[in-house]
């Protein structure tokens, strides 16, 4: 037995992310790699119940406090850290990776926070740090993303301390549990939280800024951010109904972008918003079967899709910054190693069957049908389909198949191929045999994932869509565009109706933002007339000006006070 | 020291009072500084006694020269003026370390001792304007402070810095002359000076019309030396074109006193019942407020020069305590007087950070700093925690700021005012962005060679500063406690 732990687990990487600007060489890889691993050891020392409180400003907060769902993200956050680490130790950027420090011990922080104070410290520190992870891949385009980024974040933060000021004035308690969507301020905290889950109408900062960052960045950035979000929805929000649509739209908004998307890790971002989707929707269902399905699928996500993007990644760096679908292909004769874990990566997120990713979703899919949710659960089997086409077989089939994109690139060095040897490992370690994963879950399991029924089920499903991708390909590329597979989809299932509404959703989409963006810059002229430096409120006025204000506030107070 | 302990309020005023003609006389810059640092430490020295004090045995009176009040003039310490003379002793104290190096620079060798007998002089017309018990002491400190800003001010190296001087010249005289005047309508109507005699007589008048006219004058007064929208035209030109050390020093602190007397008046000598309840404050308060919050930070985006821009930022951050104080709660004067604590940290260490860009390149406009992040990392380092600071981060003292605001207005039910609240701090995150961006991610403008970090002596105090608003993020006990007394003691409406 481990002796308890009664500082925050987070501590470490923070030291770790303070003393990595002042090493080089060996010394800093250790640290780098050993701060993850002790974290990991200091997750599984955080005893059941508060064991850390402190006192700030006048309340007692409950710096850590420990159970089973705080040590289940405190594990996939600490052994994504490490991979990470790992595969991000040839990044020239020294600002990247203590950044990513304090980001990841931010998600730990808030995993172990027992109030919603020392919660939303950690949460704010996400996201100052996950901005400096943004920034260090340097140049305009990745700083302009960056501050549309922070923009939201901060935004989401605002809402979200209003709503805790407002709980905690009404309540008079900080502590951070379940809570019901019955006032003003509890919705504040749910749209704090959902703003970072990806949830519309904020879904776009994530595809916005995650392609944005350096080759290794983008793999720590699509960890934690979202899985938070999921993390505090399950702990504040389980059965709140109203994430079920807002789950579902997360879902196909993710499909559909990523299939018109030809960015490759672009395309994973958006398919980040799916999953999350996925998550969203169990914890909105909010059976013990469907949390569980919820907290496992962000365990299982978390390892795939960081697998997914680390071949990305490697196929970005060894190209030296080839990102568009269009200009890849042909890889996997010269990267084998990298197309190999792609495809892992890509099996497990369509959740194909002794991969990682059937083992959790399954759960979510199983939850909806237990509560006859028929819809849902219709909804979540053509999800898997979709997810299928964008992820599972888009990404690979674009980047190291297709068509002899004239590239030959190697493999990349070892402890890249390392880390994403060991998340490939956990994807179908964990897909075989599930029971450790199971058995760290918040609820006793009693699920069996391998019945005949699930298994053929995703099967016919993950078939007859991958036969119908390849069915479509001569046409796609003819065109090289992308449409014709989300007309599939919503072909086969909710005929044209859904196909109109999606298009049209789309151009709806678009429209809205330029017209938005064209009032914006009328609006920011405006101000600029009267704010700017010869602008009436910030010219340099005469002084007899003032003085007249002066009167004029004057008379005016009179007038009231008579 | 025993003997010396009863007359500490005495001491507070004093002592920098008498050092100012000594640094007048020393007649070198090296020697006066000598001299104003050491009586700058021992007034904070003495605040922090005071502060002690007050926080644990209640408030003191002095009477001064022995004289009985109401008619000698006396000087009141409780926990709300004893946490302004904290914050004004302080920041004193630590721009002065800063100003050594940079007055050095700034100010031609014959006229340093000049300088820092203006400013012995500012930072006692401010201690007194904050300890005094006595209406038309008030009037006198202000004065003193008001004065000696003035030529600090002049001190600019650009000829722009006279015109800024002259302007708040004038428009200080205004403020301090409606001031004088709603006292003298006071002195008028009761006989008496002593605030504590001025608040028992007041509530049987007080529908007669001099003493409207008198809150009248006052609160605009006052208004006008805390730079209150849309009467703060001032204060941009003159915190742009100081010298950057009296930048640091007024931005923090003199801004800081007249919401600290707006205070004691409207709740010690009116009451709060008078001033909000049968005046309606909050409305005359509350409008101007809101404005401010988002005009300031219009404004600050928008502008060309650093300097200005954080001196628009402080127009915006006024209203927020202007708001705090409108909503005439405990919370809401709690929330005020923090904010007057943070802001003050918060400004003192951008302009000392300003100062330091200032001596190396001799500029502050955003398309000079460009670049320069990488070139002077710690001043960098200081710009950031102080700017994450302003935006309200936690772990920051900004954040603490926020947190109690946001806690005052849903208290008084005003959902609205925190959406506005949320909605201008989106804007603070503009331009404190543009300020990171120009120092981080800008390529530097041609020409300019390489740079140096700033000097330690100037580089300590700035991240002195920067420290405090980390320090004061995570340690809350002092300005939370001598805020919940001071906001206790002022809604009793009685006096001290």
């Amino acid at each position: 037995m481990i002796e308890a732990v009664h500082f925050p687990p987070a501590l470490i990487l923070f030291a770790g992310a303070f003393l990595l600007p002042f090493l080089r060489g060996t010394p800093r890889h250790a640290i780098a790699l050993a701060a993850p691993l002790l974290t990991l050891w200091a997750v599984w020392g955080v005893p059941d119940g508060v064991a850390l409180g402190l006192p700030f400003m006048e309340y007692q907060l409950q710096v850590v406090e420990g159970d089973r769902l705080s040590r289940l993200f405190g594990t996939i956050f600490t052994i994504m850290a490490f991979t990470g680490t790992l595969f991000s130790l040839r990044q020239g950027s020294r600002l990247e990776l203590p950044s990513a420090f304090v980001y990841a011990g931010g998600a730990v922080g808030v995993t172990f926070a027992g109030d919603m104070i020392t919660m939303f410290i950690f949460w704010e520190l996400m996201a100052v740090a996950s901005t400096a992870v943004i920034w260090s891949q340097g140049g305009a385009t990745a700083y302009r993303a960056s501050m549309r980024y922070v923009l939201v974040h901060l935004f989401g933060g605002v809402v979200l301390m209003a709503g805790i000021v407002g709980v905690v004035a009404q309540t008079g308690s900080i502590e951070f549990g379940p809570m019901q969507t019955d006032s003003l301020a509890t919705w504040l905290i749910l749209i704090g939280f959902l703003v970072n889950a990806g949830a519309p109408p904020f879904s776009a900062w994530l595809p916005d800024a995650y392609p944005e960052a350096s080759w290794s960045g983008t793999v720590f950035l699509s960890a934690f951010t979202t899985k938070t979000a999921v993390y505090v929805l399950l702990r504040g929000f389980p059965g709140a109904e109203i994430l079920i649509p807002i789950g579902s739209y997360m879902i196909f908004y993710g499909i559909i972008y990523a299939l018109l998307e030809n960015d490759m890790r672009r395309i994973l971002s958006y398919s980040i918003i799916n999953q999350v989707g996925f998550m969203v929707v169990g914890i909105g269902i909010g059976t013990e079967l469907t949390l569980n399905g919820a907290a496992a699928h962000a365990f299982t996500h978390i390892i795939y899709k960081a697998l997914l993007l680390m071949s990305a990644g490697s196929v970005l760096l060894m190209s030296g910054g080839v990102r568009r679908c269009t200009d890849l292909g042909g890889l996997f004769k010269t990267m084998p190693y990298t197309a190999t874990m792609g495809i892992i990566g890509a099996l497990a997120i369509s959740s194909f069957p002794f991969t990682s990713g059937f083992i959790s979703k399954s759960m979510i899919a199983q939850g909806a049908a237990d509560q006859r949710m028929f819809w849902v659960w219709m909804g979540l089997a053509a999800a898997s389909a979709g997810v299928f086409l964008h992820a599972g077989i888009k990404y690979p089939w674009y980047v190291f198949f297709q068509k002899d994109s004239g590239l030959r690139l190697q493999d990349p060095p070892l402890s890249m191929k390392l880390s994403m040897g060991l998340f490939a490992f956990l994807c179908i370690g964990l897909g075989v045999n599930p029971e450790p994963l199971y058995a760290i879950l918040p609820y006793p399991v009693d699920y069996v994932p391998y019945t005949t029924g699930h298994v053929v089920t995703m099967l016919q499903l993950l078939l007859f869509s991958g036969l119908a991708f390849f069915i479509m390909l001569p046409y796609m590329k003819r065109t090289l565009t992308i449409t014709l597979d989300f007309d599939w989809l919503y072909r086969k299932l909710f005929r044209i109706a859904a196909r109109e509404a999606a298009e049209r959703s789309a151009t709806a989409h678009t429209a809205a933002f330029e017209d938005a963006e064209k009032r914006l810059a009328q609006l920011i002229a405006r101000i600029f007339r009267t704010h700017g430096p010869h602008g009436i409120l910030a010219r340099t006025w005469p002084t007899g000006s003032m003085v007249l204000w002066a009167a004029v506030l004057l008379a005016v107070s009179l007038l009231i006070y008579y | 020291m025993n003997a010396l302990l009863p007359h500490l309020p005495a001491l507070q005023v004093v002592v920098p009072l008498v050092a100012a003609p000594l640094c007048l006389l020393a007649g070198r810059g090296g020697l006066a500084w000598i001299i104003a640092f050491l009586a700058a430490a021992a007034a904070t020295v003495t605040a922090a006694i005071l502060a002690y004090q007050t926080l644990h045995n209640g408030p003191i009176s002095y009477e001064m020269g022995g004289w009985a009040p109401p008619w000698g003039i006396e000087y009141v310490v409780d926990t709300a003026n004893a946490f302004i003379l904290l914050l004004v002793a302080g920041i004193a104290t630590v721009v002065l370390l800063f100003c050594y190096t940079s007055v050095g620079k700034e100010i031609r060798a014959g006229r340093q001792h000049l300088f820092y007998c203006m400013y012995t002089l500012c930072l006692t017309g401010l201690l007194g304007i904050a300890i005094t018990g006595d209406a038309f002491n008030v009037f006198v400190f202000l004065e003193i402070s008001s004065l000696s800003s003035y030529a600090l001010i002049a001190m600019g190296g650009q000829r722009k810095a006279l015109t800024a001087a002259f302007q708040y010249l004038v428009v200080g005289t205004i403020g301090a002359t409606f001031f004088l005047i709603g006292v003298g309508l006071l002195y008028m109507m009761t006989g008496t000076l002593n605030m504590a005699d001025l608040a028992t007589r007041i509530p049987a008048i007080q529908d007669s019309r001099p003493v409207l006219a008198a809150f009248a004058f006052i609160t605009v007064g006052l208004a006008l030396k805390a730079a209150l929208f849309p009467l703060h035209l001032w204060l941009p030109n003159a915190y742009a074109f100081a010298p950057s050390g009296v930048s640091a020093f007024i931005a923090a602190t003199a801004t800081k006193v007249s919401l600290y007397v707006l205070l004691r008046f409207t709740f010690t000598v009116f009451g709060a019942d008078i001033a909000f309840r049968n005046l309606s404050l909050n409305l005359v308060l509350l409008l101007p407020a809101v404005i401010a919050m988002f005009a300031g930070s219009f404004s600050a985006i928008f502008q060309r020069d650093i300097k200005r821009m954080l001196a628009y930022s402080s127009v915006a951050q006024i209203g927020y305590i202007t708001l705090a104080i409108a909503l005439a709660s405990h919370a809401g004067i709690q929330a005020a007087m923090i904010h007057i604590f943070n802001h003050g940290l918060m400004k003192a260490a951008l302009f000392c950070a300003m100062g330091c860009i200032f001596y190396r390149i001799g500029s502050t406009r955003i398309d000079q700093i460009a670049g320069l992040g990488r070139e002077m990392p710690w001043t960098f380092a200081a710009i950031a925690a102080a700017g994450l600071s302003l935006l309200g981060v936690p772990l920051t003292a900004g954040f603490i700021s926020k947190w109690y605001l946001v806690q005052a207005a849903l208290q008084s039910d005003m959902w609205w005012l925190v959406v506005l609240i949320a909605v201008s701090s989106m804007l603070a995150l503009v331009y404190v962005w543009r300020l990171v961006e120009a120092l981080y991610f800008k390529e530097p403008p041609p020409g300019r060679g390489t740079v140096a970090e700033a000097p330690l002596s100037m580089l300590l105090p700035t991240l002195l500063l920067a420290g405090a608003n980390i320090y004061f993020g995570l340690d809350t006990r002092l300005p939370i406690e001598m805020t919940d007394s001071a906001a206790t003691l002022l809604l009793r409406g009685q006096v001290w």
